[in-house]
């Protein structure tokens, strides 16, 4: 394939991306659309956060996108004093992991909610979220 | 077939910024290993190498230590599972002894986490985990544990001040170490000085005190079959039971995040194959990268029920006198973790002490000793019961 070719989408997601090419480059397309979303197996209705080009359940490749939507309970939840390189920029800066139902989405938590308010068993949602440098990620927000 | 035993152990000083090369490194554990079984590098049938290999510079370690350490033409191999390489190690030598292709097997585990400067180091750990789903967020081992800490918190009631317990007693037996890279006293109070480095956030829950130190380091176990095993050894301890499971790297794919499914599989397998319950256990290290680690160790190991680790902190039952003495070596927390050599050093401890050749830490006359090795956040696990008969 020539070089012109390549979909490098993905090394806008996160402060800093480690990957450049999946087949799920799709993800951040909607994330600058403004949507979280996951992949749902057309061959035996898996959902799968974060989205997946493959079952492993059914080995089906044929997938479909769904939303993150609606609410989440936190279920963890860590606030950083220190970062990779690469990420002092954002700090201090908390990640976390909430429980959808069906699914867990594990991300960070929006810079603008007090520390003192992050709680364990707390409803959040999941929105998209554009870096001080411009990348994109997602946070969650108090539901 | 027969039983397999370890017939040597040895493990360098665990050290920040060893002067030496790797394969150096790799000799001083080796040297020990070899002395204490009284043989000499043409009685190794085979060699297993043990390691992170990102810390490395040298491209397949492996066939370099084969050449110094007078290994060839043996065959030598390399194995990774993160933390707990060198028990995985373990667990292929059992095998490859226990199936008659091979009759004495060396397992040599090292890691040289200096190899790198401190910025290559902190970019690797910003890809310890999921590179491509959590990386991107700025995830670090030290969060990723007090993942675990905070649920574990909410859910029992656990408290800061029984993980800082954990460092306490670590220091205790770390202190009396010669090996171990902390050597210092550790008491509660300095958790909760703000001028005291121990009370420093790291990632919250977790503090300073509550994190253990890079090192690099090498270990050293020499595995055999019954026959070979009983004619080189007056004292010769038997693997009885081994178990390894794996987890989801992601955090969206635990379901448990009270502790650690990876310690509880392995722990049930080893228990089977042993026939032997937690009861049976008289002594045990189990991986304490981070105080919470152990606290999860003791319930998913069966120490304690769920919740009640806490317990066994509180009232000194991991204390060398206590019921279940654990990690009276000092454990990660005092000695330092050089990844890939961390393993060996745990099973070394334990043999030792199933020998009575523990010196000031020595357990009560123990028959049944346990070794419990984490490789990343809980994404490897790796448990191994040995005993004297």
């Amino acid at each position: 394939m020539a070089k012109k070719d390549l979909d490098t989408r993905f090394s806008k997601f996160g402060t800093v991306s480690f990957t450049s090419i999946t087949k799920t480059n799709d993800f951040v397309s909607y994330l600058e659309q403004g949507k979280v979303m996951g992949t749902t197996c057309k061959g035996c209705g898996l959902k799968f956060f974060p989205p997946r080009a493959d079952c492993y359940k059914c080995l089906s490749s044929d997938m479909e996108w769904f939303e993150v939507a609606g609410k989440g309970k936190l279920l963890t939840f860590s606030k950083l004093q220190y970062g990779p390189v690469g990420f002092e920029g954002d700090l201090p800066y908390a990640i976390a992991l909430a429980d959808f139902g069906d699914y867990k989405v594990f991300g960070r938590m929006a810079g603008d909610i007090p520390a003192d308010d992050i709680q364990v068993g707390m409803e959040v949602k999941a929105r998209p979220n554009t870096l001080p440098n411009g990348q994109l990620n997602y946070v969650f927000e108090k539901a | 077939m027969g039983k397999v035993g370890i017939i040597g152990v040895g493990q360098s000083a665990f050290v920040r910024g060893y002067p030496g090369s790797i394969r150096e490194l790799a000799f001083e554990g080796f040297k020990e290993a070899m002395q204490d079984a009284k043989i000499s590098a043409k009685d190794i049938d085979a060699t297993i190498v043990c390691s992170a290999p990102e810390y490395d510079k040298q491209r397949s370690p492996a066939g370099v230590f084969a050449e110094y350490l007078g290994l060839t033409p043996q065959p030598t191999f390399y194995v990774e599972t993160l933390c707990s390489s060198s028990t995985t190690g373990l667990k292929l030598a059992y095998s490859l002894v226990k199936s008659g292709l091979h009759d004495m097997v060396l397992v040599l585990g090292f890691q040289k986490m200096s190899e790198i400067s401190s910025a290559e180091s902190q970019e690797r750990m910003g890809r310890g985990a999921d590179i491509q789903w959590e990386s991107p967020f700025g995830t670090m081992m030290p969060a990723y544990y007090a993942m675990y800490a905070r649920a574990h918190m909410a859910r029992y009631g656990t408290t800061p001040e029984d993980l800082a317990l954990i460092r306490v007693k670590a220091s205790t037996y770390g202190q009396i170490n010669e090996k171990a890279v902390y050597r210092k006293a550790v008491a509660l109070e300095m958790f909760t000085d703000p001028e005291n480095a121990m009370s420093g956030p790291v990632a919250s829950p977790l503090r300073v005190g509550d994190c253990c130190a890079n090192a690099d380091g090498s270990s050293c176990l020499i595995v055999a079959g019954e026959e070979k095993a009983k004619a080189l050894s007056k004292n010769p301890v038997w693997i009885l039971g081994i178990g390894a499971a794996s987890a989801p790297v992601n955090m969206s794919g635990r379901d448990l995040l009270t502790g650690l499914t990876v310690g509880e599989i392995a722990g049930q397998q080893a228990y089977r194959m042993a026939g032997l319950t937690p009861k049976d256990i008289d002594v045990a290290e189990v991986h304490d990268c981070f105080t919470i680690a152990e606290m999860m160790a003791y319930e998913n190991l069966g120490f304690a029920k769920p919740g009640q680790g806490r317990e066994l902190i509180r009232n000194k039952e991991t204390y060398k006198e206590g019921s279940i003495p654990v990690n009276v070596d000092g454990g990660l927390l005092s000695k330092g973790h050089p990844i890939g050599a961390t393993g060996g050093s745990q099973v070394r401890t334990i043999v030792l002490q199933l020998r009575g050749e523990a010196g000031a830490i020595q357990v009560k006359d123990p028959e049944i000793g346990l070794v419990h090795n984490i490789g990343g956040v809980g994404l490897y696990g790796n448990v191994v019961i040995l005993g004297r008969s």
